[in-house]
């Protein structure tokens, strides 16, 4: 079985179809490029035509949303292999999904929910995701997710329930800073304290991206994880701290909603390219 | 763990807007927060609603936002989708579309949709070489007649009794331009490149394309559309759908 990841320690973004043209036509410096694996499993036409010339310059993060890994039914296994098919045509230089469940009895929600940490539930992605590994002969990435919520019957705390998921299956760990301060909000808790508890070894793919902000029924600060604008300040304060942490990393910056031009994304991923140039410069902190 | 575990308790209650937020389910002061819980069944509903905006915007330009998302809700209340491929969904709106009675006013709309979902098939659909005018110019004469041409992966079909490729070119073209509903119109989809394009297919070529979509040799489908409408001309018409890129063509040629 191949290594977890091969990208670059450099920034990436999400290819979205209103900047093929500007991508084809440029070939902008990036260290690489990642695609939502759901979008790519039509036939043919333009997403595949674009996505080939592109894969021919850049590496390709494949990013699955849809697996439903955290969830108590089965995989499905035509979706499984849409997912090898496309890893056989494109050979991305790595694979993640999110510990998160989708698809329930009903059909597939389209989002990612959340599930209660306990050693049923931990049995359950750890068999999940060794299906996976197995249907599609890579190692994967799994990512932290952003949650509004707690379960009462929850009894791993999640840095730990990702830990002994990665040292049982053999996956590595995407590690998405911008969920780490949602969740942290979210839950009162010291995103710093988190990201220090976070097995770093195990990283193989930091994430970045923006979120929005509310409040819920007590009125106290609820952060809502969006993707539609700039990482914010604070987010970006937990990512330098992140990196002196993992070191550097293949980092993706996540802008899925209100898309901007694809000049303002490329100027957002060469922030973070700096602060990985940076942070080359200063040595690991010791963990 | 009880017969309904925690996973159908939470989509059970994210699918359900009057249902309470779901027993297990609390946030750090310990009570359930409606308003967090609400988080994610907005996501799912928008998220399903927008997908579908994103698969039908001429239907949505024709109804209005509200409208749509309204129409939309009520379909999502019923199908949820059946795979992660998103970009299908939606298969049978058009469908549902006939069906609601708001809609009814607009006997047009179900068409509209069929349209649009034909032309998401079409975009996504296989990819294959187009016949080009050099090689059917190397079909002999002699056995022209005999020829069988089979539509390209990406060619769709769509005979409507109302102007839908009109009001698709319209609504998609941002125009203000009034256009006469009740007139059939048959429109053909193609992708000659990456993208797709939609024909009115001229009224007296429509019994020919429709005897070739149905697997007929040329020679047939001629004999059908000149039985049709006398005013049909077999070089033009085999000319114009070829440069449409209607037909596939030979892989590697």
């Amino acid at each position: 079985m191949t290594t977890t990841s091969t990208l670059p320690a450099r920034a990436g973004v999400g290819l979205k179809a209103e900047h093929y043209g500007d991508i084809v036509s440029g070939w902008p410096d990036m260290g690489f490029f990642e695609v939502h694996a759901e979008n790519y499993m039509g036939e043919g036409g333009a997403p595949h035509r674009y996505l080939e010339a592109i894969v021919g310059r850049y590496p390709l993060s494949l990013h699955g949303v849809g697996l439903s890994i955290g969830g108590e039914g089965a995989l499905d296994k035509d979706h499984l292999a849409r997912l090898k098919k496309l890893i056989g045509r494109y050979k991305p230089a790595s694979f993640s999904e999110h510990l998160a469940w989708s698809t329930h009895d009903t059909g597939y929600l389209n989002d990612l929910l959340p599930l209660p940490y306990t050693e049923a539930t931990l049995d359950r992605v750890c068999g999940h995701i060794s299906e996976v590994q197995d249907a599609l002969g890579v190692r994967m990435l799994l990512e932290n997710p952003s949650t509004y919520v707690l379960f009462e019957e929850s009894t791993i705390e999640e840095t730990e329930f990702l830990a002994r998921i990665a040292r049982r299956t053999g996956c590595g760990l995407l590690l998405d800073v911008n969920n780490v301060m949602i969740s942290a909000v979210n839950h009162r808790m010291d995103p710093f304290a988190y990201i220090d508890r976070f097995p770093t070894d195990l990283v193989g793919e930091i994430h970045l991206a923006g979120y929005d902000e509310t409040t819920d029924s007590a009125g106290d600060r609820l952060l809502i994880d969006t993707h539609g604008s700039a990482v914010r300040p604070d987010v970006f304060d937990l990512f330098i701290h992140t990196l002196e942490r993992t070191g550097p990393q293949p980092v993706l910056v996540e802008w899925d909603n209100n898309v901007p031009a694809f000049a303002e994304l490329a100027a957002e991923a060469a922030r973070v390219d700096a602060a990985l140039d940076a942070v080359r410069h200063k040595p690991v902190a010791a963990q | 763990m009880s017969v309904e575990g925690w996973q159908a308790r939470f989509a059970g209650a994210v699918l359900d807007p009057e249902a309470p937020v779901p027993g297990g389910v609390g946030c750090v002061r310990g009570e359930a927060d409606p308003l967090r819980f609400a988080v994610y069944r907005n996501n799912v509903h928008a998220g399903l609603v927008s997908a579908l905006l994103a698969g039908f915007p001429a239907v949505a330009r024709v109804v209005g936002e509200a409208f749509f998302s309204s129409m939309a809700r009520a379909y999502v209340a019923q199908a949820k989708p059946r795979s992660p491929v998103m970009m299908f969904y939606g298969e049978d709106f058009s469908d549902f579309i006939a069906e609601f009675p708001p809609a009814a006013g607009l006997p047009y709309l179900p068409d509209l949709a069929r349209l649009e979902y034909l032309c998401t098939q079409s975009y996504h659909a296989a990819d294959a070489a187009v016949l080009d005018m050099r090689a059917l110019a190397e079909i002999g004469e002699a056995d022209l007649a005999e020829t069988v041409l089979r539509l390209h992966p990406a060619a769709r079909l769509l005979a409507s009794p109302y102007a839908v490729g009109s009001i698709w070119s319209v609504q998609r073209g941002g125009q203000g331009r009034k256009v006469a509903a009740d007139r059939r119109e048959t429109v053909l989809i193609t992708r000659p490149r990456a993208e797709v394009r939609l024909t009115v297919v001229p009224e007296q070529d429509v019994a020919f394309i429709e005897a070739l979509n149905a697997g007929a040799t040329l020679g047939t489908a001629a004999e059908a559309a000149l039985a049709a409408d006398g005013r049909f001309d077999f070089g033009r018409a085999l000319a114009g759908l070829c440069a449409l890129g209607a037909f596939r063509g030979k892989d590697g040629a």
